[in-house]
């Protein structure tokens, strides 16, 4: 084995990842020794090693794919991008939860640890080369986002939705561990590029690989939340403290979104007309059930997670098509969806107050009123989310129905369109309370000028990127040829 | 003679820029708000008239032509350009739009900022609309108009007003999302024939089976029927429009519902000539359902505004109708110029109807102001209190019931006799709205503001004010003009509409 020697361009291609573990050990060390009242440092030394880590990204973006470590690590500029948009992902959610934590001493170095640590497994997952490699990641991942949930001890909703998240999500990695493991046992190997030949030579029609398919697919249904493997979405986006719901609905569905293409679209790409119409089922039913049971919801945060997950299925629209537009369509709805996400979150946690959580719908009576900027902003994303032009949501769901239509499957986008229509109620209800209504009390916004800025930037780019979607659009086609 | 300045773009973002700057500056400086506001429209107004006396009537090309690069990924572009159909269009709603303004004035009190920015907005929107030549430009801004409209209904409407822009929103989405799936359709297809495009025009080339034409005209129905709206999808209207403010109904009726006609005679047709003249007979019987079904529902109505809604229906009903009977009239008569006279008639009726209708609901929204009712039986004897008022109300419904003079009678006439052309039963079925038109709005005015005073509220009415009168006598006087002379109308339109019935007749199997 020629294995021991590695060489710099191997360590090159991980320097990110590199970077952001040493990052995170200092910062854990350096946690340790500071009081409550110098907390503020880790927040700074974390949002620092974001910056570093974007800085390194940079700095060693790749032009093409290169392999590393025995090809169990991929660089790739998909990666590259995957990785930018995580960061900053990561670096406003930790921006946003600020204040929140600090009103209800969650303030701790933990939080900002265990988020970075969740990052790390979301590049791991990215550069996966191999499946043991894509396991690790989503294993680092996950075990972070569950301590994350539990992250407020007192709360005994957050500690029930952290309990059912990991029961669950361990179900979930096991199914995905046996899907792999069958597949290995029928092609003879684990890594991504020898899998695709290994495949077509074993047959994408043979009963044993469609069987362990299944399980995959079970397995990364269950990390994106697509019905029916969304169980836990509803109850950890409610239980879960506010800033760790928007950390959950923004990097982790890069995550899951590189999983599938890896797993699927890279590996077993032969296997497209078996996965095809599996996901089909999976998408029909997460865009049907997200919209339809978010019509019921009375909590903010649980109907958000149910939007979360008919958002799910049109990402799953562009992957099932199995072309590179598709893919590039489902890269570009999860960026935007990240980003209409984390805002949405944010305006939840720039409402929020010692004590009061702004989470039930009846808490946005009147917004207008009392903050007609804000309620503008949470207004643009909410007309984003429901995917009405000129935001950027409308651009999303165009590039997924255009890949769809373009493989010949233009009923599901006249399904998929449908329940879009479906979905658009209960977002015109949050702006119809906000608008509409008259306000039940007179509480003001409390929230800084950092947030008040940052939150507005986000709202903004939903229209400016709504305007000119060219450019993002031209990042996606660049990355993925 | 064309421009050297792009005015299609001056005319889209200059209201849209003063909306901005209104939300900016707020309530606080509200007096110099409404100025700007009206200042805006009347300055867009004065430059869409640039467009009419530069207008070259001689060819049926787009003129005023503008494009920029948009989206390079989907080879799209910011394409602007009007023909003999759009370009009436844009001036109506610019001249439509001052009014609306100065219809607003004193009488808003929640947040007239905010008002006056979304009318200038959706302003900007509207002539969009009308003027994109890139069928991804047009839907963006076709959707985008829904969401102004659906503040101005939600914060300034009546008691039920949430129900009613909630169903006018998911209606229309409903209907559109559809037409989405069918341009990202004909998109793929001109991948396939070698350039991509979104392109307008290049859809009105495009080689369709007829399998795939008779989806994309289904799906271009639901969202034009929905918007027009034809029976059975008209429910919205009359519920948006008795629960909108007055601006609100005065800019459905004479704009919105003209962009489902337009839809028809920019998409429809042309693109889906065949399974146009397949289906034909499936929209002459909406608009001829339309015209008698909903005129007998609208006989019955007790509130004003409900009244005029339902007979808004009825009205463009005659521009379906005028619309679809081309392929009959080819059959019939063989020349362009006949088959022509069925869409000239559709478009002198909405230009007509944009008139009437606005002035009809100005006239509602002045009684409004001062009773606070729209029900038909809280009135009566207004001409007693106030006889100016009553001599525009009479002219406006005279103008209503097709009487000959006023542009009601032009639109009538011409579909009418396009319908005499192709089948006598049509001709008699849409013929009833003479007597169906005149039944119910004449009985309306008899009940509203003829007879003696009926109560101590009306004894107290006061006359129109001088705002009000510029308004109501600025439609009269177009009104009148319309229907005297309506010649520079026709003469503008004539060779695109020839061209457009050339396109139509044409199969594209």
């Amino acid at each position: 084995m020629p294995g021991i020697v590695i060489s710099s361009v191997e360590y090159a291609a991980a320097s990110a990842e590199i970077f952001l573990l040493t990052a995170i050990c200092a910062i854990l060390l350096i946690d340790v020794f500071l009081g409550d009242s110098k907390r503020w440092i880790t927040y700074a030394l974390s949002l620092a090693a974001l910056a570093g880590s974007a800085f390194v990204t940079v700095k060693y973006a790749v032009d093409t794919r290169v392999l590393a470590f025995h090809g169990t690590f991929i660089a790739d500029p998909m990666g590259d991008v995957l990785k930018l948009s995580s960061y900053a992902a990561v670096a406003i959610a930790f921006l946003y939860s600020r204040e929140y934590l600090q009103r209800r001493g969650l303030f701790k170095g933990e939080y900002f640890i265990l988020g970075l640590v969740a990052l790390l497994g979301v590049m791991v997952m990215i550069s996966a080369g191999n499946l043991i490699t894509v396991y690790l990641g989503i294993e680092l991942m996950s075990l972070s986002l569950y301590a994350m949930v539990a992250i407020d001890r007192d709360s005994g909703i957050a500690a029930e939705s952290a309990m059912k998240y990991f029961v669950l999500g361990a179900i979930a990695s096991g199914t995905l561990l046996y899907g792999f493991s069958v597949i290995y046992g029928l092609t003879g190997t684990l890594q991504l590029d020898e899998l695709a030949v290994a495949v077509r030579e074993v047959g994408p029609d043979k009963l044993g690989l469609v069987f362990g398919l299944v399980f995959v697919i079970a397995g990364v249904g269950f990390k994106f939340g697509a019905v029916p493997f969304h169980m836990w979405i509803p109850d950890v986006y409610h239980g879960a403290p506010t800033p760790v719901t928007m950390f959950i609905g923004a990097a982790p569905k890069i995550g899951s979104f590189i999983v599938a293409i890896r797993v699927l679209a890279e590996g077993l790409d032969s296997m497209v007309a078996s996965w095809q119409e599996m996901l089909t089922v999976l998408a029909i039913l997460s865009m049907g059930l997200g919209s339809l049971v978010a019509i019921a919801q009375t909590n903010i945060k649980r109907m958000l997670a149910y939007s979360t997950i008919s958002h799910v299925g049109f990402i799953l629209l562009g992957i099932l098509a199995g072309t590179n537009e598709g893919y590039r369509a489902a890269m570009f709805y999860t960026l935007t969806y990240v980003l209409v996400s984390t805002g949405s979150f944010g305006v939840i946690l720039l409402l929020s107050r010692q004590g009061f959580e702004a989470d039930e719908l009846s808490d946005y009576k009147g917004l207008n009123r009392k903050s007609p900027w804000f309620a503008a902003i949470m207004m643009m994303l909410m007309f984003s989310t429901a995917g009405v032009p000129p935001f950027v949501g409308f651009w999303a769901k165009l590039a997924v129905l255009g890949a769809v239509v373009d493989v010949g499957l233009s009923w599901l986008a006249v399904v998929a369109v449908l329940f879009s229509v479906i979905g658009a109620f209960f977002y015109l209800r949050v702006i119809k309370l906000m608008y509409f209504d008259e306000p039940d009390n007179s509480v003001q916004i409390e929230a800084g000028g950092t947030m008040r800025t940052v939150l507005s930037a986000n709202g903004l780019a939903a229209l400016a990127l709504g305007i000119f979607p060219g450019v993002l659009m031209e990042l996606c086609a660049r990355v993925l040829p | 003679m064309q421009l050297d300045w792009p005015i299609l773009s001056v005319l889209i973002w200059l209201p849209i820029a003063a909306g901005v700057v209104l939300l900016a500056i707020g309530d606080r400086a509200i007096a110099a708000g409404r100025w700007l506001a009206l200042l805006t429209t009347v300055a867009t107004f004065a430059i869409s008239t640039l467009l009419y006396s530069n207008f070259d009537t001689g060819t049926a090309q787009m003129q005023f032509l503008e494009q920029r690069a948009w989206i390079p990924a989907f080879n799209s572009f910011y394409a602007l350009g009007v023909d003999g159909i759009a370009m009436p269009l844009i001036v109506l709603t610019t001249f439509i739009s001052p009014l609306v303004i100065i219809a607003g004035w004193s009488v808003i009190e929640k947040k007239p900022a905010m008002y006056f920015a979304a009318f200038l907005i959706l302003e900007g929107l509207m002539i969009g609309v009308f003027a994109a030549l890139d069928a991804l430009l047009f839907y963006v801004l076709w959707e985008a108009m829904l969401i102004p409209m659906f503040i101005i209904i939600g914060i300034w409407g009546g008691q039920r007003r949430v129900y009613a822009t909630l169903k006018f929103f998911l209606y229309t989405f409903l209907g559109s999302v559809l037409m989405l799936v069918s341009l990202v359709y004909m998109y793929l297809q001109t991948c396939e024939a070698g350039v991509c495009s979104y392109s307008i025009a290049d859809f009105q080339q495009l080689p369709l089976g007829m399998n795939a034409q008779l989806f994309i005209f289904s799906s271009f129905l639901m969202a034009f029927a929905v918007k027009v709206p034809m029976w059975p999808v008209h429910t919205w209207l009359p519920d948006a429009h008795v629960e909108a403010p007055t601006g609100g109904s005065v800019i459905l009726a004479a704009i919105m519902l003209k962009m489902g006609g337009y839809g028809f005679l920019r998409f429809s047709l042309p693109i889906t000539p065949d399974a146009s003249a397949h289906l034909d007979w499936l929209v002459i019987s909406l608009s001829l359902i339309a015209v008698v079904y909903i005129g007998f529902v609208a006989l019955v109505q007790t509130d004003m505004k409900k009244l005029i809604a339902y007979s808004s229906i009825a009205h463009m009903g005659f521009v379906t109708l005028g619309a679809f009977l081309v392929f009959t009239l080819m059959d019939v008569n063989g020349d362009l110029r006949g088959a022509a006279m069925g869409i000239d008639g559709a478009m002198v009726q909405m230009i007509s109807h944009g008139l009437i209708s606005g002035a009809m609901f100005f006239c509602v929204g002045v009684l409004y102001d001062r009773m606070h009712t729209r029900e038909i039986s809280a009135y009566g004897g207004v001409v007693n209190r106030m006889p100016i008022f009553a001599a525009f109300a009479v002219l406006f419904a005279m103008a209503n019931s097709g009487l000959p003079a006023t542009s009601g009678f032009v639109g009538e006439f011409l579909v009418i006799l396009a319908s005499f052309r192709a089948n006598f039963w049509y001709a008699f079925l849409a013929a009833m709205t003479l007597i169906l038109g005149a039944a119910y709005t004449l009985w309306m005015v008899k009940r509203v503001i003829f007879g003696s005073v009926a109560n101590h509220h009306v004894e107290e009415l006061t006359d129109v004010n001088g705002r009000e009168f510029l308004v109501l006598g600025i439609l009269a006087v177009a009104v009148l003009l319309m229907g005297i002379w309506p010649a520079p109308l026709l003469d503008v339109m004539r060779p695109t509409v020839e061209n457009l019935v050339q396109q139509i007749t044409t199969s594209k199997l």
